[in-house]
């Protein structure tokens, strides 16, 4: 019996940072070397153990002096790992998703083997490529999450099945060489398979509002993640340049062949196991930015829709312009899905909320402009599958945002619940999946592969 | 020393890193071996809260006051235990000297007959 509660002492004491596994082991030494003198006193068991834990004093109190003597511990370390069986866990995991890693680095070269150069290989290699790279390396997140999760074999077909799809689709259909439904298959490709990634990280449970949110959230942190390893990656290609160079040999095309489609692959698999591993590490990242940008593309997007008033000016529709937009579009719902997956939704309505609300109105009012223009675009030209895609896209998001805003208002007047607004932004998560796969699929049969 | 004096907060703290140390002078020792030496030395009155010993000792380890290692004790558990080293001792000396002036500093003043003399007069 005393075993079980010194054992779930001992859980609820390593729970706090500032006290690391080897504390705990000290004061456990400490707590039974108390409860041993109170029993010879004549206490029983429990009695001891309450009146040991007591003296040890209150654990708020006595993981601040803690946090105060070890203050480096409140920078969790990610490497360093405790002993224990967390630590086996750990090391298990990191032979995985490095394993992943050096496959997905591995497949990425396989089809050299077939003639198919990645540098300096033709139009055709390039074409394959362009139409396949996300097969390279989103599988093996998928692995990743698939082995940690320990899916069961219905969920492994359903991972397994969008993934074979996206394999087929792009290597059957007799896409025109560097054509526009080649480039736009492959652009939402990698789109719809980081949603299928996501039924993996759910462990099946895709369907669970929560586990949507939580996807959404690793999402972002995994982008954050992947920006700071290319960063790296980019400083060592650098050096290896440099130090290579200085002594008169040329590395680049090493780089170029070998250290960058591998390390490109290889990193998606590396950011998603260190989102996964650091998960409770360190506070998240992705809202803190969230905080810090939205302010200050409200303030773009009121600047230029007051500029756009005041000189009389109409939005010159090219086609980055409508690419530009699109992007303009995801970006603020990314920052709408990042503050809500980081606000208390118990909270009440603040300052926060309204500036987001004046946001998402301002995103509406761009892209009403926006759509207009494209609307006469396709008027006067017919439709294109660029045209269309960029339609699509621009639809579904002022959907999404259309109605955030509706619920947004509505909670901001308190007269609507926080959560309604969180689970309109994850039940519409399918919608972005159903778009892509029909820009995948359907788009090149459309318009004749053109 | 007298029963039922309560002895204040900040005294208790600034008198912890002498206690440990002195205590250390004896020889190796550990932390619950530490509370219960103070707490007979001082005849029950000098009460840590226990758990804040080891903040102070894993103070004094990273200053290089104490070393410690890791041993196991009768019953075989893991067991941290703690020993002065040469920089401990001098602080230990140093201390001392401190404390020695403000004892004999206090014991100069009216302070100490006023609070030990008896009630009445």
């Amino acid at each position: 019996m005393i075993e079980e509660r010194i054992s779930e002492w001992r859980t609820y004491l390593r729970r706090r940072q500032a006290i690391d596994a080897k504390d705990v082991d000290e004061l456990e030494d400490h707590l039974r070397s108390q409860v041993t003198d109170l029993r010879e006193a004549g206490l029983d068991d429990e009695e001891a153990f309450l009146i040991a834990v007591k003296r040890l004093g209150k654990l708020d109190t006595l993981s601040r002096e803690f946090a105060r003597e070890h203050s480096e511990r409140l920078w969790k370390r990610l490497i360093v790992t405790d002993a224990g069986e967390s630590g086996a866990n750990w090391g298990r995991e990191a032979l995985v998703a490095l394993g992943l890693a050096a496959a997905a680095g591995v497949a990425i070269k396989i089809p050299e083997l077939f003639g198919l150069k990645l540098e300096d290989g033709g139009d055709a290699a390039a074409s394959f490529y362009v139409r396949n790279f996300s097969l390279f390396a989103l599988p093996f997140l998928a692995g990743f999450f698939a082995w940690r999760r320990r899916l069961d074999s219905a969920a492994m077909m359903g991972l397994v099945t969008p993934f074979i799809l996206g394999a087929l689709a792009m290597n059957l259909l007799p896409f025109g060489s560097g054509g526009h439904t080649e480039l736009l298959a492959a652009l939402h490709l990698p789109m719809a398979l980081w949603l299928a990634v996501g039924v993996a990280y759910a462990g099946g449970a895709w369907r669970s509002h929560d586990q949507r949110m939580n996807y959404v959230r690793f999402s972002g942190e995994w982008f954050i993640y992947y920006v700071l390893i290319a960063l790296g990656g980019g400083v060592l290609m650098g050096f290896t340049m440099f130090v290579f160079g200085a002594i008169g040999l040329d590395a680049e095309s090493l780089l170029n062949s070998w250290i960058l489609p591998c390390g490109v692959v290889g990193a998606v698999v590396i950011a998603g196991w260190l989102v996964e591993a650091k998960q409770s590490v360190i506070e998240n990242v992705a809202p803190v930015l969230t905080l810090l940008f939205t302010p200050l593309f409200t303030l773009l997007l009121l600047a230029f829709l007051v500029t756009m008033v005041w000189t009389g000016s109409s939005i010159d529709v090219e086609r980055e312009v409508l690419i530009g937009f699109d992007l303009l579009l995801v970006l603020v719902v990314g920052l709408l899905l990042y503050a809500i997956s980081a606000r208390d939704p118990q909270a009440k309505p603040g300052l926060f909320d309204v500036l987001q609300l004046v946001l998402v109105v301002c995103a509406l009012l761009v892209d009403a402009l926006a759509l207009w223009a494209i609307l006469a675009r396709i008027s006067a030209f017919g439709f294109s599958p660029n045209r269309v895609a960029a339609f699509g896209e621009n639809l579904i998001l002022v959907v999404s945002l259309g109605w955030s805003a509706v619920l947004y208002a509505r909670f901001v007047r308190s007269r609507g619940d926080f959560r309604a607004l969180e689970r309109w932004q994850t039940r519409y998560l399918p919608v972005y999946a159903v778009w892509a796969w029909i820009v995948v699929v359907i788009f090149p049969l459309v318009f004749g592969f053109q | 020393m007298p029963p039922g004096i309560d002895i204040a907060k900040d005294l208790v703290a600034a008198s912890g890193t002498p206690l440990v140390l002195a205590i250390l002078s004896e020889g190796e020792s550990y932390g619950y071996a530490l509370i219960k030496r103070v707490e007979k030395l001082s005849g029950g009155v000098l009460q840590w809260t226990d758990g804040m010993l080891y903040p102070v000792l894993h103070r004094l380890e990273r200053n290089g006051l104490v070393e410690a290692s890791w041993g196991k004790s009768q019953a075989g558990r893991r067991r941290k235990y703690y020993h002065l080293t040469d920089k401990g001792a001098e602080e230990l000396a140093d201390q001392q000297r401190q404390w020695k002036v403000v004892n004999e500093t206090l014991r100069a003043t009216r302070f100490t007959s006023f609070r030990l003399a008896p009630k009445g007069i």
